[in-house]
């Protein structure tokens, strides 16, 4: 105890100290500075190597005809304007968008239910946090041949359960109009991420808020419509990005379960991309494709972020910023 | 007088008893909804996994039942013998192991390391590359793929584990960059100020100080980062080409074309590729849980 308040004064007189040699002969700054250029380096390296230069290169075949072999041929907009006439392209625009459209705001609504459910003072949360995080573990291919083992329409367990209650099941991913409400389905099993994210904004609302407002004789639904959901939307806005820019990117089902059929009902965007880029070798093609969903991805932060102004409460005691 | 008096008052007790009655009554409902609603849900999420179990210990014949059974009878663990046997596990294994650790201490420990930066030391131009970090966020990976595989290609690192791991060693992502810098931010300056006092230097400061006192974040970021190299697929299926080199997810992929009819040994290979990942889920809920709280509510 003493030594810790004598410390404390050492060290106080030591940064006066140090301030003052620091203000004579910006001797520390510097060596702050090339510390922090130094420790940020290696992002630095990473980002021109792995990201900066790649970009360039790759907008720079946007505009090529190449097939990894020959010579690349400048061939100006037309991948670009190939992309208009390509009714594959229009396709998987459209399961992409149908895709992220149900799949996100279901993700968002069942990830809330669940946190709400567990914030209530219930006995076993850690057991029931740990069920409903589990399957979130499980991605990619593993969840993918899980599930398209699950969906297996005569020996599968979705549809063994369904005739329990008398239901014959669909043909889930062998059937053209079932297949990418199954692979919607399958994303409410890894709801867990944003669950637990959910989940510990719940716990940050101060608790005098809910019990003011009940001594106003708020009900339960008033509270929750609001006090609970505005305080949440920072922590919804998050979610809906991240939510956002995964859903466009879905591969690995349309891959592994349903080779983007059938009858290109599961044709997923980046899908199309792989397939023109490591099936087909347009390289030049693919590299268009890929910078039309950056902006597509791009636009739609935007989108979210400008709308943010009118829905997601900043709170002014907990002032919490994104950045 | 006092009579009335006395009977109103009782009159009133009898009111707040009901009241505290129906109270108490409604909330007993509402809990066993609550409780209800949750078992259900538990068990909608458990079928996948009571599932996957139970087919990867059927008989051949017994997968291809109907209705299926949920306990198989009899119990087949030479299912998970037979994954061994069919294609070389250990060895997707080992490729798997070998790439998630790297990526891992690479990650967690390069992220940190310029989340320290941004969260503690001052250089001109600092704000604008912390933004530039951020926007990386949003660049989907289809856009650098190509490029990179051309790249990767020319120097002769195609069907390698190296451009599966060495990408990580610069730079970290952005998201774990972020929630470490989040997590640095809620402890006290004063204690790495009083670490430069006595003579630590700014790295040392970074390793003695705030490293040991972050192990919530670090795990839980490591977790991220482990959970992303083991299930990742795109990048082994574009990277890697003979079977000596593969992973475990597209070893998965390959068994599954395979070995069309034998879901029994294609669950086992999906339980055995699972399991290390619920087993560190377990072994570091604690931190891993206690990470996401606290970076959720900065």
């Amino acid at each position: 105890m003493f030594l810790t308040v004598v410390n404390q004064n050492r060290r106080i007189v030591i940064t006066m100290k140090n301030r003052m040699v620091g203000t004579k002969g910006n001797n520390i700054k510097k060596d702050e500075k090339r510390n922090f250029y130094l420790m940020v380096a290696p992002w630095i390296i990473g980002f021109l190597l792995f990201t900066l230069i790649p970009m360039l290169v790759s907008f720079a075949l946007s505009f090529m005809k190449w097939d990894y072999i020959g010579k690349a041929k400048y061939i100006g907009l037309a991948n670009y304007i190939a992309m208009f006439h390509d009714t594959l392209f229009y396709k998987s625009l459209t399961v992409t968008t149908v895709y992220s459209v149900v799949s996100v705001p279901l993700t968002l609504i069942v990830a809330f239910i669940f946190a709400m459910l567990l914030n209530s003072d219930i006995k076993g949360l850690s057991v029931f946090r740990t069920i409903f995080y589990l399957p979130s573990l499980v991605a990619g291919a593993a969840a993918s041949v899980l599930w398209l083992w699950m969906f297996n329409p005569q020996f599968g367990v979705i549809n063994t359960i369904l005739s329990y209650f008398g239901i014959k099941g669909p043909g889930w991913i062998f059937d053209k109009n079932w297949a990418l409400p199954a692979l919607i389905i399958m994303s409410l099993w890894s709801v867990g991420g944003s669950m637990l994210i959910y989940l510990s904004g719940l716990q940050g609302i101060p608790t005098e808020l809910h019990e003011a407002a009940k001594i106003d004789g708020a009900s339960a639904r008033v509270r929750l419509f609001k006090i609970t959901i505005p305080m949440m939307t920072p922590i919804i806005f998050y979610n809906l990005v991240i939510g956002i820019i995964g859903s466009f990117q879905i591969f690995t089902q349309a891959y592994v379960m349903t080779n983007g059929g059938p009858q290109y009902s599961t044709y997923f965007y980046v899908f199309n991309l792989y397939q023109n880029a490591f099936m087909y070798f347009n390289i030049g093609y693919a590299s268009a494709l890929a910078w039309v969903l950056f902006f597509i991805i791009m636009a739609l932060t935007a989108i979210v972020f400008k709308s943010s102004a009118a829905w997601v409460f900043y709170g002014n005691e907990t002032s919490g910023g994104k950045k | 007088m006092t009579e009335n008096h006395s009977e109103a008052k009782i009159n009133t007790y009898k009111v707040h008893f009901k009241l505290i009655k129906s109270e108490s009554r409604s909330k007993l409902i509402t809990k066993i909804i609550m409780y209800s609603l949750l078992i259900c849900f538990s068990i909608v999420y458990m079928i996948p996994f009571i599932w996957l179990l139970s087919s990867s210990l059927k008989t051949n014949a017994d997968i291809f039942l109907m209705p299926p059974k949920w306990i198989p009878n009899p119990f087949v663990w030479k299912n998970y013998l037979e994954v061994f046997i069919q294609v070389p596990f250990l060895r997707f294994l080992f490729n798997t192991s070998f790439v998630t650790i790297l990526v891992l201490v690479a990650n967690v420990f390069v992220s940190a390391m310029v989340a320290y930066a941004f969260s503690r030391l001052r250089a001109p131009g600092k704000n604008l590359l912390f933004i530039l970090v951020m926007s990386t966020m949003m660049l989907p990976g289809q856009v650098t793929m190509i490029p990179l595989f051309i790249m990767f290609k020319t120097v002769g690192w195609v069907n390698t584990l190296l451009p599966l791991i060495i990408p990580s060693f610069f730079g970290g992502s952005a998201l774990f960059i972020f929630l470490i810098r989040q997590y640095f931010s809620t402890i006290p300056k004063s204690l790495d100020e009083s670490a430069k006092i006595d003579g630590c230097s700014y790295f040392g400061t970074f390793t003695k100080i705030l490293l040991p006192l972050s192990k919530p974040i670090l795990i839980t970021v490591g977790i991220f980062s482990f959970m992303g190299t083991w299930n990742d697929f795109m990048g082994p299926l574009i990277y890697l080409q003979s079977m000596e080199n593969f992973t475990l997810a597209i070893g998965l992929n390959l068994f599954k074309t395979q070995y069309t009819q034998n879901w029994n040994y294609t669950m086992a290979y999906n339980v055995l590729m699972i399991a290390p990942l619920i087993a560190i889920f377990f072994f570091a809920q604690k931190s891993f849980i206690q990470g996401i709280v606290i970076t959720g509510n900065k």
